[in-house]
């Protein structure tokens, strides 16, 4: 090898080896914060292993399991709002869970229903009332044919709106 | 077949855009690709051969002026001006 | 072993050796995919939540597992390349780089065409999506390093260092849904034991899984002789071949 081609392959490699290195330290920086959101439990009592926990006036993502039967819409326009709680296996519902409310006023995601897997985006305020600006569906990895759903009584619609409802938008 | 009707098939449900555009999107995607892969090929083809037809006009130009030279070995005079020629061929 | 392997090693057998795969890849990745694509789109049934958007699942799904196991294909070419200095692995690894940039760029469009109409948004910086972002960009590098020198040998090294340095991303982006929350759901037919899906939904996937896997087989291949062909282009049987040709 050549003294020059052997200079330009040091400077590549030297490049490579740098490039390597900052994107290992920033993958480290942000190691904590690489999670998309907070769990309902973790706003009451503080990240899992950082024990961050967020305060009043934050901007940040919340996701959660919708409690069924918590699902309260306006008639007249699109608000919404709906309590979230941790996704445990096996899925259960207990009063006692901690519990964070998502107040939201625009379309929900064709995949919203009870008992769905959520992402709210919204500033926190009362420690445990999210005003989101925006409510993401999380789907889990099951896909069922829907004849098969339907005669197990898992029946999925679409929420409807009313003109009325829409208008307001 | 899931559709009860062509109109159907293509409504996906309500969901036809968003199939549509992936469905077109990919397949636009692949269709490229493999016009690329094929243009390459041709043109590195190409290339080698150009390249072949030039290298062997510039050998045949040689030869013809090394038989030249070999001919007028005797008339120094001319010589130097044949090399000069073969050079710029050459080049 | 190397005995075995040695004569795969020269550029003239193996040129001709792929040549003679390609129309058997092509067929079946048109037979599968002709199959697969009709019967994801018409025949499948749609999932009771999200209807006939699912059918999205038939691209987004290969594509995007494909986009890995070329970079994986394209790793291993770029170790032999470094370690052994296979020129012919440098070779491969130049033809995979476009062809796994394109199935990856396929996965990123399917997925945000598909987040749209269920998740609520075409993107959100969660952990999956942004280290299938940053794989394209690694390919990208790597297409950009090959055609970086005049000297091709540099190249595959440079390109060669960037592809193992990369290999990281692999493992963050398959564990990422169980590593961190993300809005990305977890794995459906790589699911250890049963898939999470039923046989009539998942045979269609088979078909197009398989189809695609055989078109990029196809179109490697193409690109693995182009490379070939512009590597020895100095070589006689090169010279003799493209003579026949071209009359």
């Amino acid at each position: 090898m050549n003294p020059r081609r052997k200079k330009r392959l040091t400077i590549v490699a030297a490049i490579l080896i740098g490039l390597g290195v900052v994107a290992g330290l920033v993958l480290y920086a942000l190691s904590q914060n690489i999670d998309l959101f907070y769990k309902p439990s973790e706003v009451h009592y503080g990240k899992e292993d950082t024990g961050i926990k967020p305060i009043d006036g934050q901007r940040l993502r919340i996701g959660g399991l919708v409690v069924p039967g918590s699902v309260i819409r306006d008639e007249h326009s699109l608000k919404v709002s709906f309590r979230l709680t941790d996704m445990n296996m096996p899925i259960e519902f207990k009063d006692s869970d901690p519990m964070v409310t998502v107040k939201y006023d625009g379309i929900l995601p064709d995949l919203f229903r009870e008992a769905q897997g959520i992402v709210a985006n919204g500033v926190l305020s009362d420690n445990n009332i999210i005003e989101a600006s925006e409510v993401l569906a999380k789907h889990d990895e099951n896909y069922v044919p829907k004849e098969l759903a339907d005669s197990a009584g898992e029946k999925h619609d679409k929420l409807s709106y009313s003109e009325e409802q829409l208008k307001q938008n | 077949m899931q559709f009860d009707s062509i109109s159907a098939f293509f409504a996906m449900g309500g969901y036809g855009f968003y199939v549509w555009l992936s469905y077109g999107v990919s397949a636009l995607l692949l269709v490229l690709l493999v016009i690329n892969s094929k243009l390459r090929n041709k043109t590195i083809k190409k290339h080698i051969a150009q390249k072949q037809k030039r290298e062997q006009k510039l050998r045949q130009a040689a030869k013809q002026q090394a038989q030249d030279t070999t001919k007028n070995i005797d008339q120094s005079s001319e010589k130097t001006h044949q090399d000069s020629d073969a050079k710029e061929v050459l080049s | 072993m190397w005995k075995w392997l040695h004569p795969y090693a020269n550029p003239e057998v193996t040129y001709h050796f792929t040549g003679k795969l390609i129309p058997w890849f092509k067929y079946l990745s048109l037979a599968l995919l002709s199959v697969g694509l009709v019967w994801a789109l018409a025949f499948a049934p749609a999932d009771y939540q999200q209807g006939d958007s699912f059918r999205i699942f038939y691209i987004h799904v290969p594509a995007a597992s494909l986009s890995m196991g070329i970079y994986f294909g394209m790793a291993i070419a770029a170790f032999s390349s470094l370690v052994w200095q296979l020129k012919l692995a440098d070779a491969s690894a130049a033809a995979m780089a476009p062809v796994g940039a394109v199935f990856t760029a396929i996965a990123l469009f399917t997925g945000a065409a598909w987040g749209k109409p269920m998740w609520g948004t075409w993107w959100v910086w969660d952990a999956r999506l942004t280290s299938e972002l940053i794989l394209l960009f690694l390919y990208l590098g790597v297409i950009a390093l090959h055609n970086a020198f005049e000297d091709k040998n540099l190249a595959g090294k440079a390109a060669g260092i960037l592809t193992l340095v990369g290999v990281i991303n692999l493992p963050i982006i398959k564990y990422s849904v169980e590593w961190w929350n993300t809005l990305h759901q977890g794995s459906t037919v790589s699911k250890l034991g049963k898939p999470s899906m039923s046989l009539d939904m998942l045979w269609p996937f088979l078909f197009t899984f398989f189809g695609f896997a055989f078109l990029v087989a196809v179109i490697v291949c193409i690109r693995f002789r182009t490379e070939i062909l512009a590597r020895n282009s100095m070589r006689p049987w090169v010279k003799s071949l493209v003579l026949a040709e071209s009359k």
